[in-house]
């Protein structure tokens, strides 16, 4: 048996790159996390809400966390990606990236362009998933996430809420009724993860806030974080 | 339900199979085809006896173990072989590697724009496609003896067809934005 590749799973904590990392965990040896942290509200293309909390989330699953600030502006955004894999590759040796892209092809070929000039092989087993096998995958990999930022009209009432089957249920005449994308990649709503079979502990909210953004966009802020014993 | 289509992966890594042969599976069994997935390093008589069409699906930017398999495809080199066969990227390379093409080195990371020259598997004008390759079909006269080009971008030749029998090569990946094409190869009688 060859031994497998090592690699760093780009890790933003909510459900896609949790479902992302669940692959790379049953197909590669995963040497750590990367994070890039935002400063920037509206990041192109990372997830905002809640990413400082990744520390803990990485430290409940039991990876190293590489984490970069970034000041989240389109391009340079990029460049610190690639300073962040480049520090994964001198660091953990690693020989291939892991992302949890979905449909965009603007994130996906960025990345991809990253790894080629770092010589790693970049893996996107999410790529072209259906919205509802993915949310329906997320209960039979019992990933268990919750719905931190809704962005679109319609979905005020989601924020908070365990992405479960009834979740699935509740968000399908929505989904109907406002043309949204039920898995929230077109920025609709973002997750935040907080157990997984993989997490050597779960996270609970101890304390959180809503904020809200006007225009139906409400973000679920996280104050602290426990973890917890499974 | 139309019969079989075999889809042969040509991804080295396992974790690659979610990513360029999952994709082309979903659109086939949302159309309700019925298919069975084989690595092309196990492709043997007996799974092309069952099939009635072929689908070799593309790998990643890293990736050139394929080219190490190419005689697994020699069966398409046979006057008696003339099942439809749909070549995606690596697929489309291995495709024309069996009729004396050669490969040059060429890389596209994106969106392409694809000029069709002839209408191709419904596709027709231009159209902005998913290229992830490192390498493309070179023009030569050894393609254009078993070949027909049917569309390009600005760097390289995106599509081909065979000039005697049912062989579609595309270089994009059309389980990304042109998933009607993967579709209609699998509907149509060709």
């Amino acid at each position: 048996m060859p031994a497998k590749l090592k690699t760093a799973v780009l890790f933003s904590g909510g459900k896609d790159s949790t479902l992302a990392l669940d692959y790379a965990l049953r197909h590669t040896s995963v040497k750590c996390l990367v994070s890039l942290l935002s400063e920037n509200p509206e990041s192109f293309m990372f997830h905002t809400p809640n990413i400082s909390f990744v520390k803990e989330q990485a430290e409940c699953i039991g990876i190293p966390l590489l984490a970069q600030k970034t000041k989240g502006v389109k391009e340079e955004e990029l460049k610190d990606l690639k300073k962040a894999l480049q520090a994964a590759k001198i660091k953990f040796g690693i020989e291939g990236a892991v992302t949890g892209a979905l449909a965009s092809v603007y994130q996906a070929s960025r990345v991809q362009k990253v790894c080629d000039s770092l010589g790693l092989e970049c893996f996107n087993p999410l790529w072209q998933k259906s919205q509802f096998g993915l949310l329906e995958e997320l209960q039979e990999r019992k990933i268990r996430a919750i719905v931190a930022g809704v962005f679109a009209q319609g979905l005020e009432g989601f924020l908070g809420r365990k992405i479960d089957g009834r979740f699935i249920k509740d968000i399908m005449p929505v989904v109907e009724k406002y043309s949204i994308n039920p898995a929230g990649e077109g920025g609709e709503f973002e997750s935040f993860t907080l157990d997984a079979p993989f997490f050597k502990k779960r996270l609970e909210i101890a304390d959180s806030l809503i904020l809200d953004r006007g225009d139906g966009a409400r973000v679920l802020k996280i104050e602290s974080l426990k973890a917890v014993k499974k | 339900m139309t019969g079989k289509i075999l889809v042969v992966s040509t991804c080295e890594h396992e974790l690659h199979y979610f990513e360029f042969v999952r994709p082309v599976t979903d659109i086939l069994e949302n159309a309700c085809f019925e298919f069975k997935v084989v690595p092309l390093a196990k492709l043997g008589k007996n799974h092309l006896a069952k099939a009635e069409k072929i689908i070799i699906c593309g790998t990643s930017l890293k990736d050139f173990g394929y080219l190490k398999l190419a005689e697994r495809l020699s069966f398409l080199k046979s006057p008696e072989f003339e099942k439809p066969v749909l070549g995606i990227c690596a697929g489309m390379q291995l495709l024309c590697l069996q009729f004396g093409a050669v490969l040059e080195k060429n890389m596209e990371i994106g969106l392409a724009d694809v000029f069709f020259s002839e209408k191709f598997l419904g596709l027709e004008s231009k159209m902005q496609a998913y290229s992830l390759h490192n390498s493309a079909v070179k023009d030569s006269t050894a393609l254009r003896r078993g070949f027909s080009v049917f569309a390009r971008s600005e760097k390289c030749i995106q599509v081909v067809r065979h000039l005697q029998k049912p062989f579609y090569g595309v270089l994009f990946h059309p389980e990304a934005r042109q998933k009607e094409l993967i579709e209609n190869f699998a509907k149509c009688k060709l």
